[in-house]
């Protein structure tokens, strides 16, 4: 019989939600040291230069000024993890980022006031703006650290293929081919960036208070940086105002900072402003896809050929392997025999990108779903009919060899076609000034874990103490996302105590066992299933003796109310009393246990295949607009959003992860987009980097499908980046619904409605 | 005391009577969070467009970060700090919290602040604002994790 769950599945408010409300937590920009500096950090003042000469007499002169830096004052690595991007720019600048100079003073006016006094001469250069320019062959080289001989700017190419793509091309009774082009959107965390670095130099140790994502890859990547040993590198996590992935890598502003400290041996602390946020953290990566898909008569898809081109900017990050997950939604969602996939990251002298929620699956699945709605068109198919068509299934192995054991995709389907009225509201516009369209779009991603680091695990430590209260001591990382809610309550479910009674422990280094970072939406999933084989082990040591004391057997055992019961006998037992038997009686023991998790997925081979994640999520949207013809503004009413969750454990949590997704897709569909001119930032400011408002929210309808994933904590799959990649697509398929314009691009801004409908694009407007 | 940068000037913050002497040109969220050490009023932009540095000044919210520190003279500052009663939060907070308000909680603060006047302000005309202008009257507060959804409804529960 399955155990009733009492804990698992009920709207629980965060845990870490008190300190957060009452202005008690201590996020990055709230950490205050005793005797700390604070630092800045100078900037290219073009985007391709040659530094002809750095002179910083006059700052390091200023009062208040403690340490100035240049390059020529640091013995350092490269950083990223092609090794391409130097913290200290030497001889030349290659971004408007470009970190020259920092500065340490006794307040920031006087750090920012040394740098204003920082001289630099320049020999200005023409920058390589377009990734097209990049890849001429009579273009310089932008990246003179990654030598790539043959493509002398290409970061890093990916090649995958399936199937047999011509013999799928003949059998096709439509084909159809599209570029997409895709902006330069970039976190908008709430708290910018901000870190402190605390070194001894009696211990020789260095402690970073860093709002990194990925504090074991970070603390490895930051010793390779300053050439320490990892194991004297201590990072602390402070509250995280906001990831979305921006904290997936290091970047140089973290290195510097820890060089001030360093070389003076007093804590310095450095925080963006919000210009310096938008200037110098990382982005969304902006591409241009070249998509041909086809479909024989039936609507069945036959093929897919897709061409990335990829702005990487002037150094790489973990952002250039969004392909990872690209081709993945091209290889995998829907049913497809054939599938060749080819992408290039292409260095420029614009800002470099980074990793952003959905990880180039937004993108992917734009295009993608772009495709289908014209494919549909073509054949003149119900757009719903030839999805349902083409769903993927449970027990489906992919062309990649991605294992679907559970899948909700058709269901997730049906859901949203039924629950937003969709076939009575296609294409059925009105008249006059407003039309209203409704569109549709899938996703597919991975949901538990991704293989792309060689563990994709995560340790648990759990500890009872004397008195029934217990410490998860786990290596996952909270961003916000509730991840410390959800692990308490496995426990409590777990161990019948209740939640005011378990502290999670997540933030130090120096304690947490190792976990890869919060990331590929894995943590409840790898996170969940570490805490439950750390949990197991620990109810083999106090089972035995509660089962001594009242005289039954192990197996005759519930763990409720903070008892333990004796189901035959009704005989109950206080859990801390079997705790203080197990320490204070012969042979001694405390209640405390470790475990490492590790998914059961693949690490890919060179041609990508594989199964990399221990588990898939799938989902539909379904998006009803109104579009205002007189102004070319889009207005979404409704998104109705079926997800496959495997099982819901935090229905609270889970809908704001929900709705919190669609609202940021909202964004990357309609307004947001970073303006960049020869590689300068044009709206560095919420005033002219516009966020979705309150005001600007549908209504969102959320539909929860359990197809309890057998790999996963209780059956749960991850779910925090799947609300966000299908929104931009269905919200351009309902805006093509409503006007019968083409939408190719991101933000459907409403200059773009317009100038369709205007230029007699439209064929259901004039 | 008014000389030509610095004033001295009196206030009232949460309840506590301060004095204190002052650049002229201080901005009131680095006297609350640098000179004072309150730093649950947050910094999101300096610029007046997030509103996380929301508090209030005489009841009224204003954004701390566009705020003169030396016009808080003779007058009294709330902070999220100040909210809570005693032991236990303000029902604003643990509305924010029982419905999901909050995930990262950076923008919080100002969140509660801006719904605190906004509560006042309904319950001193006594009406019962409905989803519109809830929406309307956290429209200056951004938020990037919750999509405001939680928030909304958050603050619909505390018109019964």
């Amino acid at each position: 019989m399955k155990k009733e769950l009492r804990v698992i599945g009920k709207p629980t408010p965060k845990l870490d939600a008190n300190i957060r409300a009452s202005g008690q937590a201590v996020f990055g920009h709230d950490l205050v040291l005793p005797n700390m500096l604070h630092g800045a950090i100078l900037r290219a003042a073009h985007p391709s230069a040659d530094i002809i000469s750095i002179d910083t007499s006059e700052a390091e002169k200023l009062p208040g000024v403690v340490c100035v830096i240049t390059a020529d004052d640091v013995d350092v690595n490269n950083i990223s993890y092609r090794r391409d991007h130097p913290i200290l720019k030497k001889g030349e600048v290659n971004c408007i980022r470009d970190e020259i100079a920092a500065a340490a003073a006794d307040t920031k006016a006087a750090a920012l006031k040394a740098l204003s006094l920082i001289k630099v001469k320049y020999r200005m250069k023409q920058g390589i703006f377009d990734p097209f320019e990049a890849l001429k062959e009579d273009a310089p080289r932008i990246n003179k650290f990654y030598a790539d001989e043959e493509n002398k700017n290409i970061a890093h190419a990916f090649h995958y293929q399936h199937g047999d793509l011509e013999a799928q091309k003949a059998k096709s009774a439509v084909m159809v081919k599209n570029r997409y082009i895709l902006p330069r959107v970039t976190h908008c965390c709430m708290e910018t960036c901000a870190i402190t670095a605390d070194y001894s130099k009696t211990e020789k140790r260095l402690t970073l208070y860093s709002v990194t994502q990925v504090p074991f890859l970070y603390q490895r990547d930051m010793a390779h940086a300053l050439k320490m040993e990892p194991s004297n590198i201590r990072i602390i996590q402070t509250v995280i105002g906001g990831g979305f992935g921006s904290k997936l890598d290091m970047y140089p502003y973290e290195p510097i900072c820890a060089l001030l400290s360093i070389k003076i041996g007093r804590p310095v602390q450095i925080l963006f402003s919000r210009e310096e946020e938008f200037i110098a953290s990382p982005t969304r990566q902006p591409m241009v896809m070249d998509l041909t898909t086809g479909a024989d008569k039936e609507g069945r898809f036959t093929f897919r050929e897709v061409n990335i081109i990829k702005d990487n900017g002037a150094y790489t990050s973990w952002g250039a392997t969004t392909p990872f997950v690209m081709m993945q939604t091209f290889s995998s969602l829907y049913q497809v025999p054939a599938c060749k996939f080819d992408s290039y990251a292409v260095y420029t002298n614009n800002v470099y990108a980074g990793s952003f929620r959905g990880y180039g699956n937004p993108q992917a699945t734009f295009a993608l779903e772009r495709n289908i709605y014209l494919m549909a068109e073509e054949l003149d198919m119900d757009k719903a009919e030839i999805r349902l068509l083409n769903a993927n299934f449970q027990g489906e192995t992919t062309g990649q060899g991605l294992i679907f054991s559970t899948c909700g995709h058709g269901e997730a389907l049906k859901y949203v076609i039924d629950k937003s009225g969709y076939q009575s509201k296609k294409g059925n516009n009105g008249v006059g000034r407003y039309r209203r369209g409704i569109g549709l779009a899938s996703m597919l991603h991975v949901g538990g874990g991704a293989k792309i680091y060689r563990s994709d695990g995560c340790g648990t430590t759990v500890k009872f103490d004397s008195f029934g209260y217990l410490t998860i001591i786990t290596g996952s990382t909270e961003i916000g996302q509730g991840s410390e809610t959800v692990l308490a309550m496995i426990a409590s479910e777990e161990l019948g105590i209740s939640l005011d009674k378990i502290r999670v422990i997540n933030t130090d280094t120096d304690v947490k066992p190792w976990d890869v970072g919060v990331h590929a939406s894995r943590t409840s999933f790898v996170a969940g299933n570490s805490l439950l084989g750390a949990v197991n082990k620990l109810k083999e040591k106090i089972s035995p003796r509660a089962a001594a004391m009242l005289k039954t057997t192990v197996d005759d055992l519930e763990y409720v109310n903070g008892l333990i019961n004796s189901q035959k006998t009704g005989e109950a037992v206080k859990i801390d009393k079997v705790i203080r038997d197990i320490h204070f009686r012969a042979p001694n023991e405390l209640c405390i246990e470790s475990y490492y998790y590790e998914p059961g997925s693949e690490f890919q081979d060179k041609k990508y295949m594989g199964n990399v994640s221990g588990t898939y999520a799938f989902a539909a949207q379904a998006v009803e607009v109104e579009v205002d013809t007189y102004t070319g503004n889009v207005e979404v009413l409704d998104v109705y959003v079926a997800q496959d969750v495997g099982k819901v454990l935090n229905p609270l949590g889970l809908a704001g992860q929900i709705e919190g997704g669609v609202v940021m897709g909202m964004g990357y569909a309609l307004i947001e987009e970073m303006k960049v001119d020869e590689g300068r930032i044009l709206n560095p400011s919420f005033h002219d980097y516009k966020l979705p408002t309150a005001c600007d929210i549908p209504e969102i309808h959320f539909y929860p499908i359990e197809t309890n994933d057998p790999a996963g904590p209780y059956g749960a799959k991850g779910v925090g980046e799947a609300p966000l990649i299908p929104t931009p697509a269905a919200i351009a398929n309902a805006v093509s619904d409503a006007l019968g314009i083409k939408i190719d691009e991101l933000p459907i801004t409403p200059e773009k409605v317009l100038k369709a409908v205007q230029s007699g694009k439209s064929e259901k407007i004039n | 005391m008014n000389n030509n940068n610095f004033s001295k000037i009196t206030f009232t913050i949460n309840n506590r009577r301060m004095v204190k002497t002052i650049s002229s040109s201080m901005l009131l969220i680095d006297l609350i969070r640098d000179e004072i050490g309150l730093k649950g009023t947050k910094p999101g932009c300096l610029e007046g467009e997030c509103g996380a540095c929301t508090v209030l000044i005489d009841g009224n919210p204003v954004n701390s970060c566009l705020y003169l520190a030396v016009n808080i003279d003779g007058k009294e500052v709330t902070t999220v700090e100040g909210l809570s009663q005693g032991d236990s939060l303000d029902p604003v907070q643990q509305a924010l919290i029982n419905h999901g308000g909050i995930q990262c909680g950076f923008c919080t603060p100002g969140m509660v602040m801006i719904i605190k006047s906004f509560q006042r302000e309904c319950d001193e005309k006594a009406v019962k604002p409905d989803r519109e202008q809830i929406k309307k009257a956290i429209e200056g507060n951004l938020c990037r994790c919750t999509g405001y959804t939680k928030i909304i409804e958050a603050v619909e529960s505390l018109f019964p």
